[in-house]
């Protein structure tokens, strides 16, 4: 009755092929944003219930749109151009260390050339972008195996990514600025004159990071680029001989997918955690963005943000039961009780809906339309 | 002389470890050549074997039982337990999810392994556990040819032993036995099999439960090389470049990319570490899977990969 497309007729092709084309749609997405723009940092602001304390902002909601963030790269390359990679982790990491070294000026001494390349301290925002792009180029390289191999013989080839990578900026001192102790700090958040401080301000600016670019991605998963990944996916031989050219389609993917994910790492190492080390980017990581990604749904943005949610808030949710109900259990028990019903519930929704949580909600919308009459 | 006899020490200590990384390689293989599903829970699986054998020896040892019938008696107990694993498994996570694509299994799998990291460590204690099943000290041949003799380590003799043993059971089993043969059709193609009569959740069973016992004798020769404790599950994970080298679906791959791998790392490490920073070890089995990859995307032994439109 609420929720039913009858009546909004389209008279211009570009009304049909509108981004969201369905009004109740809009108004929906409008709400969600005005109140995620405006609602969330009034009621932190003034402390309503449940952003009563920092406590929900800092350590729920940041990281949630971070991860989707990543999500979203993943989704991208394993949802849309059927790539498995277990490697997201290590382009999290190649955006997170490439920011701070533009961050904190570039200074390689090419011996065989006599000479040096040398680049001032950008500031923050060129920072991680760049530390997007750098992610970008290193996922184009090791795209390029994609060419040769597929299925799980890639994503045990994407492993070797990960491990490089871990690898790289545990050993090579020059990553970290020579840092005694591997890890290594954020620089001042200052964008535009704005420093960003408090968590309300880091909320507010992960928040436009992820809205510009789930926007940018919905729009290439529905263009001419989505649309070659997509046919690469369901028969990477077919598209193919009818003029896909798997090259182009499988690197842009890999190029999109890893800018994606390597911004997410620039703002999780920045904004999130403040300091970090390698072992922030394993291979956990990896397995952390990849079950968000299947447990969202392959192949739809809208599950990258549920997955993100349910896989980042379960442990956390399930660490409070115990103290919660007042159960006297270690913290050890809790930790492997957690796991157990991870790893159930994980196994559930499998079963349950292979197709994770965006069909739900696909499913959902249909009964919606249907309501209160199903026929 | 001595810097032969270096080499030589670097190359059978490097085969013999690449042996205990096939040793849980076979598991993988067993699974995938089975029912196509790619088990990330092999290692997670040699933890539990690992942990229920040396918690049941430590219990009765304590109790006076026997050493020998301890042995005996703790190896029985933990085939049991994973035999049990093996059909909850089946029954309840991969069984409900025929037909499904092998990305959703192999997710599945994953899921599994957090169930059984976390219910092995609840049930059986999540210390570091020693296990002394094999000598673990150490033999110098050919003392008269090299100076100081070459260095090997018995355990790794062992491993080399029982994988041996376990490769000529296993290739017995699967020619031989009609069980066996009901595998490999199942293998071949689920409805087919099916539809000859072959129980196929039967099967599946038999097959989870001989990884699992594969990883119960993984367990004993690694719980025996680093004690039982939680980063032994990351075996799995040091044992899917062996896996993709050999090919997924290939016994004797397994154990060839097994002794490639050992034997690659080891050298890189002694002779490429100096030069470019230590700790290789940690990636070179990767990059080397990735290579053999490059020229066959099947890996060495795998099944040539056709597809159709």
């Amino acid at each position: 009755m609420l929720y039913r497309e009858a009546g909004q007729f389209k008279t211009t092709y570009s009304a049909d092929m509108a981004i969201f084309p369905i009004r109740q749609d809009r108004v929906a997405l409008i709400l969600l944003l005005l109140f995620a723009f405006i609602g969330v940092p009034v009621m932190a602001t003034f402390h309503i219930w449940p952003l009563g304390s920092d406590y929900m902002l800092r350590a729920i909601l940041i990281p949630f749109l971070i991860l989707a963030l990543a999500a979203i790269g993943v989704n991208i390359l394993v949802g849309y151009c059927g790539q498995i990679s277990l490697g997201s982790g290590a382009f999290m990491a190649i955006g997170a260390y490439s920011a701070y070294k533009f961050s904190t000026g570039v200074h390689l001494p090419l011996a065989w050339l006599g000479t040096a390349l040398a680049i001032p301290p950008l500031p923050v925002l060129p920072s991680i972008l760049l530390g997007g792009l750098m992610a970008a180029v290193v996922g184009i390289l090791f795209g390029i195996p994609s060419l040769r191999i597929k299925g799980l013989y890639l994503a045990v080839a994407t492993l070797a990514a990960q491990f490089f990578f871990d690898w790289v900026f545990i050993r090579v001192k020059w990553f970290t600025n020579y840092a005694p102790s591997g890890s290594v700090s954020a620089p001042e958040l200052n964008f535009f004159g704005l420093t960003v401080n408090t968590s309300i301000e880091r909320y507010l600016l992960c928040l436009i990071f992820v809205t510009l670019f789930a926007f940018v991605a919905k729009n290439l998963v529905r263009g001419n680029l989505g649309r070659q990944w997509m046919a690469i996916r369901d028969m990477d031989i077919a598209a193919e001989l009818m003029g896909i050219r798997p090259f182009y389609a499988k690197l842009t993917a890999f190029a999109v997918s890893s800018f994606m994910v390597g911004v997410a790492g620039a703002l999780w190492a920045f904004v999130y955690l403040g300091a970090w080390e390698p072992l922030a980017f394993d291979i956990n990581r990896s397995f952390q963005l990849l079950f968000m990604v299947i447990i969202g749904g392959l192949g739809s943005i809208l599950g990258s943000f549920l997955g993100a949610a349910f896989i980042l808030i379960l442990p956390i949710m399930l660490d409070q039961v115990p103290h919660a109900i007042g159960v006297p259990i270690s913290v050890e028990t809790v930790s492997h009780l957690v796991f157990i019903v991870t790893g159930a519930l994980i196994c559930y929704l499998l079963i349950v809906e292979p197709h994770g949580f965006a069909k739900l909600w696909s499913i959902g919308k249909e009964k919606l339309r249907l309501w209160p009459y199903p026929y | 002389m001595v810097v032969f006899g270096q080499f030589l020490e670097v190359l059978i200590g490097g085969l013999l470890a690449g042996v205990l990384y096939s040793l849980v390689a076979l598991g993988f293989v067993l699974i995938f050549k089975a029912s196509g599903v790619f088990n990330f829970a092999q290692g997670a699986m040699v933890l539990l074997a690992g942990l229920a054998l040396v918690r049941s020896l430590d219990f009765m040892v304590a109790r006076g039982v026997p050493v020998w019938a301890a042995i005996v008696l703790g190896l029985v107990f933990a085939g049991l337990i994973m035999a049990i694993s093996a059909w909850l498994i089946e029954r309840f996570v991969v069984g409900p999810l025929v037909n499904q694509d092998g990305l959703t299994l192999f997710m599945s799998t994953i899921g599994a392994t957090f169930i059984i990291e976390g219910a092995a460590q609840l049930i059986f204690g999540s210390d570091v556990y020693p296990l002394r099943l094999f000598p673990t000290d150490a033999w110098f041949l050919f003392e008269s040819a090299f100076p100081g003799g070459i260095l090997v380590n018995k355990l790794d003799v062992w491993g080399g032993l029982i994988a041996g043993i376990l490769v000529t059971g296993l290739a017995i089993f699967f020619q031989k036995t009609k069980t066996g043969r009901a595998l490999r059709a199942v293998a071949d193609d689920h409805a087919a099999a099916q539809s000859v009569g072959i129980p196929i959740s039967w099967i599946w069973f038999v097959v989870w439960l001989v990884a699992g016992l594969v990883a119960l004798v993984a367990a004993t020769v690694w719980g025996t090389k680093l004690g039982v404790q939680f980063s032994i599950t990351f075996l799995a994970l040091k044992a899917l470049p062996v896996l993709i080298i050999g090919g997924f679906t290939s016994v004797p791959g397994a154990i060839v990319g097994g002794l490639l791998i050992g034997a690659g790392e080891k050298l890189a490490e002694v002779y490429l570490g100096p030069f470019i920073g230590g700790g290789i070890e940690y990636w070179f089995a990767y990059v080397l899977a990735l290579a053999v990859l490059l020229a066959r995307p099947q890996g060495l032994f795998g099944e040539r990969i056709i597809e159709r439109i």
